[in-house]
């Protein structure tokens, strides 16, 4: 029955076999091999990480905004503390006794046997006289760090700043230890990975006095830090500080993008803040403060804040128009002042009559596009209105509207365009009718763009149909690709061909002769054709917002613009102007008509609005 | 009256001997892994070593349950322990509660159950009662495919609570399976496959595919010994690779090389399967077919490694074969465990004066890593002595497996064995740089109350069976 009892022996070999193999391999370890022994007295080893300097950020001129500057932690390790004095001690940290003694049980409370920082961000004129006497306080040892520096004290935004970590941080990435720093926003965030380099760390034998005696096993487990690599950004410093003197006094943002790669070249959020504000030990308290400031200058309004479209939106409905063949460029519309459907008025101004699609575009006639856009909707070729709005949401959503544009933005809001399952449940049936969503037409109602979204649309249309990921980054230093998703076209669903009317409307909006109704004279500049729409987004909280959208020049376009100024009224008024400049400051590097400029430095909205609230109330 | 006395008569007391120094050297060594000044009662409860104590003396209560019941209900209720166990694993799936990113333990109050400890047991037993039912042919595909399911099932549900390390542990069981009569091709196939997998991670492909090709001729070669054969063998197999090669050169097609040598193969192949038939030369058609499961098996391994497996075990792998360094990741608990164990020198730096296993230099201490306190502290003498003792441990549980009348008995007994000899080289292995770091507990030792409990139960079943080996139950 049992024939295979032989085999018992080998299993008993076997059992033999290893546990020799291991109590040799113990032998080794323990009695042979010195590399892992201690001396005698209780020595420990230390762990001293070396942070690698963090990644530069320059701009894409090569002008340098972000660097690095050496601080020095003071650490604590519990296990080796002794008795000390703390006079002396104290007196050349500039603490006080309860600072030692709090300080020193939360490091306990943290862990018995790891570092922990004890005094951050020392100088180093105290670094070098604590280093004298380092040796009569066992248990601490000094750390050096690095901490951010600004060229400039523009585009906080589009940077980010860098923080400690948090506990949930270190408890999701073990790369990560209490004290460390990492990005908090922006690019520092997003390119995190690539900014911060790899630590590495030297291990040292350390007597019971806290001297270190030299090298562990002469370095052998020792891992060399890797410097962080340089990060070089989309944006041109020069554009951005102007785009962020003329928001001075007022909220709003501007975007400004390359067409041809979708390089965001300028982002402004206005109110913003100076990034040397979240550096330091003043960060804190800094963060606290413009965290509760009223306007709001941490929120990044340039892609988290999303308003209606406005008339800016009539382009859409123009494409989308002639796409599903119930717009040509011939089309015309009578306007009598308003939009009448039964009982239902729109208003609209007044203005020459009848236009053709160009025309409707230089005027922002709200009638033509009410008509437009129901014809949209209630195209015969679609069974019934809901799909043919499906039809319509899709054409929009190509241009990167209703979804998070995916940038390396941190905090890109997805905006709405919404569903046809939103409208049934709004009206209760399937068979709403195209009066009742009307107000789309105009770009109004239940849409929401951000700024980043609309700069991508007038990309878009500079480039009669495609764009590329709007993003903040243009090259990493070193063997590292951007990410793949932003060297792809993404083509629109309208054919480039119905591009060109629309381009004719913009640029007869911005360069049409006076008196011709033209909407957007005041972004006219000598030399170059801007082609631009102007917009205004409802407010129901204040005064309307002012909102501009342009690209130039018409051929071979080198930049495309979205302005939002919060509470600037009709776009023609504040945001065109300002797009005006931006633009010239960019394709000339100076201005041709300085009163514009003073027009737009001199005016104060913030103050004049609140004076205005304080009055209503 | 009788019959009782004769039970505790029969108890092996080596084994209840061993097991309980294990268990005391255990406790103790618990108390300096989290020893602490605040602390410094052994019987203190709110530290691990007091808990610890609590365990050991449930341990002992489950001892007496284990030792009250008759013998002939293991066997009986083998499968049926066995289905309450997989049910069980099943539940902890659901309503468990996930520790350290393992989604295995039951919460009942202040206590944590880890079921999949107590799984290996019911393991064991179904796997005794199926072999030793009398109609079972090991070496047959039925037994084959009905022994894989015993073992797969529980191992994949505990691989589903994201536990690795005790998911493997039903790997153990082959040595049961061994000492059964499984056939040694198929362990050769193991073994073949083991070596494989480690290649396809060390190798570049194209290597690898040479070296199968080399390893598949010399083969051919020592069952042949026919020099003529053999040497229009490697010509058919230059000559293809060339013309590929050629074809490759002269129209500029830019194959990567890889794919020229496999359609090299290919060609060559099916040239020696036709010489083959005609020629009535043996071994040939079986030869390619290794060859040809030995890349494929090294491609699926490594889409598996790359694809599959998550970062954190393919590190694992990596640096266990050296392919990584990474003294502050997974390398660091290794490269901290073997300086604490070497730190202790011959002799030890002595009770509770060790500085390198105290709490955060070495992780898991009074749990996975334990035995790096007993190297700290006591030296080579504590290191050698508990393996040794380890090591009678199991030469007396094969010795009690083999005096087995029933062969229920003898397999379970077994059983007992490839369990406690996985745990013991897996866990002492890695903390001397041995082993991958797979996170199982060093039986006896680890603080836990599941696995001491669990270790407990299995270890004195068989004792319970022993004691009664001279009844035969069938």
């Amino acid at each position: 029955m049992d024939s295979f009892a032989g085999r018992k022996n080998i299993i008993r070999v076997l059992i033999v076999l290893i546990g020799l193999i291991y109590i040799i391999r113990l032998f080794i370890l323990q009695v042979v091999d010195s590399s892992y022994k201690l001396t005698a007295s209780n020595n420990v080893l230390r762990y001293e990480t070396q942070y690698p300097a963090r990644g530069l950020i320059f701009d894409r001129n090569g002008n340098l905004l972000v660097f690095n500057q050496a601080a020095y932690d003071i650490m604590v390790n519990p296990m080796q503390l002794d008795a000390f004095d703390t006079t002396e001690f104290c007196s050349i940290l500039e603490i006080t006794k309860e600072y030692i003694d709090e300080n020193i049980k939360s490091a306990k409370e943290y862990s018995l046997y790891k570092p922990s920082i004890f005094l951050k961000q020392v100088s180093s004129v105290t670094y070098a006289r604590f280093q004298e006497v380092m040796f009569k306080f066992p248990g601490f040892f000094v750390q050096p760090r690095t901490l951010r520096k600004y060229t400039y004290e523009n585009a906080a935004h589009v940077i980010g700043y860098v923080g400690e970590v948090n506990d949930k941080i270190i408890e999701s990435n073990t790369y990560y230890n209490q004290g460390d720093y990492i990005g908090i926003s922006g690019i520092e965030q997003s390119y995190e990975d690539y900014l911060r380099g790899k630590k590495g760390v030297n291990i040292y034998l350390v007597d019971v006095h806290n001297r270190i005696k030299g090298s562990y096993n002469n370095g052998k487990f020792d891992v060399k830090a890797e410097v962080g690599a340089n990060v070089i950004s989309t944006i041109d410093i020069n554009l951005q500080k102007y785009g962020e003197k003329l928001m001075q006094n007022k909220s709003g943002s501007i975007v400004a993008i390359e067409p041809s790669t979708g390089e965001i070249l300028a982002l402004v959020s206005a109110p913003g803040y100076n990034p040397e504000l979240l550096v330091g030990r003043a960060r804190a308290k800094n963060y606290n403060d413009l965290n509760i400031d009223s306007l709001k200058p941490l929120f990044n309004r340039a892609v988290m804040a999303q308003y209606p479209p406005g008339s800016t939106f009539k382009i859409m409905n123009a494409l989308v128009g002639q796409k599903e063949k119930v717009l040509n460029p011939y089309t015309t519309y009578s306007c009598s002042g308003a939009y009448f459907a039964g009982r239902f008025r729109l208003g609209c101004h007044s203005h020459s009559s009848p236009l053709n699609l160009p025309q409707s575009i230089q005027i922002s006639c709200n009638t033509y596009y009410c008509n437009v856009f129901r014809s949209i909707l209630d195209n015969r070729n679609y069974p019934s209105v809901r799909d043919a709005y499906e039809s319509w949401r899709n054409h929009v959503v190509s241009f990167g509207f209703g979804k998070a544009l995916n940038s390396d933005l941190i905090n890109e809001l997805n905006g709405l365009i919404p569903t046809k399952e939103y409208y049934d449940k709004v009206y209760r049936t399937e068979n709403w009718k195209s009066l009742n969503i009307i107000s789309l037409a105009i770009g109004q109602g239940e849409l929401g763009t951000t700024p980043l979204q609309m700069a991508n649309m007038t990309a878009t249309i500079a480039n009669r149909g495609y764009y590329y990921i709007p993003h903040i980054v243009k090259e990493i230093e070193g063997d590292f690709n951007l990410d793949a998703r932003f060297y792809k076209r993404n083509y629109t669903s309208i054919d480039s061909v119905y591009f060109e009317p629309v381009i004719k409307g913009m640029e007869l909006a911005v360069n049409g002769e006076a008196g011709s109704g033209s909407t957007a004279r005041t972004a006219q500049i000598q030399n170059i054709i801007v082609c631009g729409k102007t917009g205004t987004a409802q407010n129901p909280h204040g005064e309307d917002h002012s909102i501009f959208i342009a690209f130039a020049p018409k051929d071979n376009p080198q930049i495309a613009i979205s302005v939002y100024i919060e509470n600037g009224g009709f776009g023609g008024t504040w945001a065109a102007p300002l797009a005006r400049l931006m633009i010239e400051k960019y394709l000339n590097d100076s201005i041709s008509q300085p009163y514009w400029e003073e027009y737009i430095l001199n005016s104060d909205l913030i103050t004049k609005n609140a004076k205005k609230s304080q009055h209503l109330e | 009256m009788q019959r009782r006395a004769n039970i505790w008569n029969n108890i092996d007391w080596t084994t209840v001997f061993i097991y309980l120094l294990l268990v005391l050297l255990g406790w103790i060594n618990i108390y300096a892994a989290v020893y602490n000044e605040d602390h410094q009662s052994i019987f203190d409860f709110s530290q691990r070593y007091g808990k610890q104590m609590i365990w050991i003396f449930a341990a002992f209560l489950l001892i007496l349950v284990v030792f009250t019941i008759d013998i002939r209900y293991y066997t009986f209720f083998a499968y049926f322990i066995y289905g309450v166990m997989i049910f069980i694993l099943l539940a902890v799936l659901i309503f468990g509660k996930e520790v350290h990113g393992a989604k295995s333990w039951f919460e009942i109050g202040n206590i944590r159950i880890q079921p999949s400890e107590f799984a290996k047991i019911a393991t064991a037993l179904a796997l005794a009662r199926y072999l030793s039912s009398f109609n079972v042919q090991i070496n047959s595909f039925k037994s084959y495919l009905r022994i894989g399911l015993i073992l797969f099932l529980p191992a994949f549900l505990i691989l589903l609570q994201n536990d690795t390390g005790s998911a493997l542990v039903y790997f153990a069981f082959a040595l049961v399976l061994f000492r059964e009569g499984l056939s040694g091709s198929v362990f050769l196939l193991g073994i073949l496959i083991v070596i494989l997998f480690i290649l396809a991670l060390v190798l570049e492909k194209i290597t690898l595919i040479a070296i199968a090709v080399i390893v598949a001729l010399i083969v051919f070669w020592i069952l042949t010994r026919k020099f003529k054969q053999f040497a229009m063998a490697v010509l058919i197999f230059v000559f293809s690779s060339a013309m590929f090669w050629g074809i490759d050169y002269f129209l500029g097609l830019k194959i990567l090389k890889y794919y020229i040598i496999l359609l090299a193969i290919a060609l060559s192949s099916i040239i020696y399967v036709y010489l083959a038939f005609k020629h009535k030369i043996k071994h040939v058609f079986i030869l390619i077919l290794f060859l040809f499961g030995s890349i494929m098996f090294a491609f699926s391994v490594d889409y598996v490694f790359h694809q599959i497996l998550e970062h954190h075990q393919q590190k694992r792998i990596n640096t266990l074969l050296g392919l990584e360094s990474d003294p502050l990741g997974i390398g660091y608990n290794v490269n901290q465990s073997k300086i604490a164990i070497g730190s202790g020198g011959f002799s030890g730096k002595g009770f509770l004066r060790g500085t390198q296993t105290k709490f955060d230099f070495v992780p898991e201490q009074s749990t996975d890593f334990i035995f790096c306190t007993i190297g700290e502290e006591w030296g080579f003498m504590g290191t050698f002595f508990v393996t040794s003792l380890f090591i009678a441990l199991l030469l007396r549980l094969v010795y009690i497996a083999e005096r087995q009348k029933s062969s229920f008995s003898r397999m379970y007994g077994y059983g007992v064995v490839a369990v406690l000899f996985f745990h013991i080289i897996i866990n002492i292995g890695m903390t001397i740089g041995l082993m991958p770091v797979i996170g199982i507990p060093l039986p006896f030792f680890s603080y836990g109350g599941s696995s001491l409990w669990a270790f407990t139960i299995l270890l004195f079943i068989l004792l319970r069976l022993d004691a009664n080996r001279l009844e035969t139950v069938k």
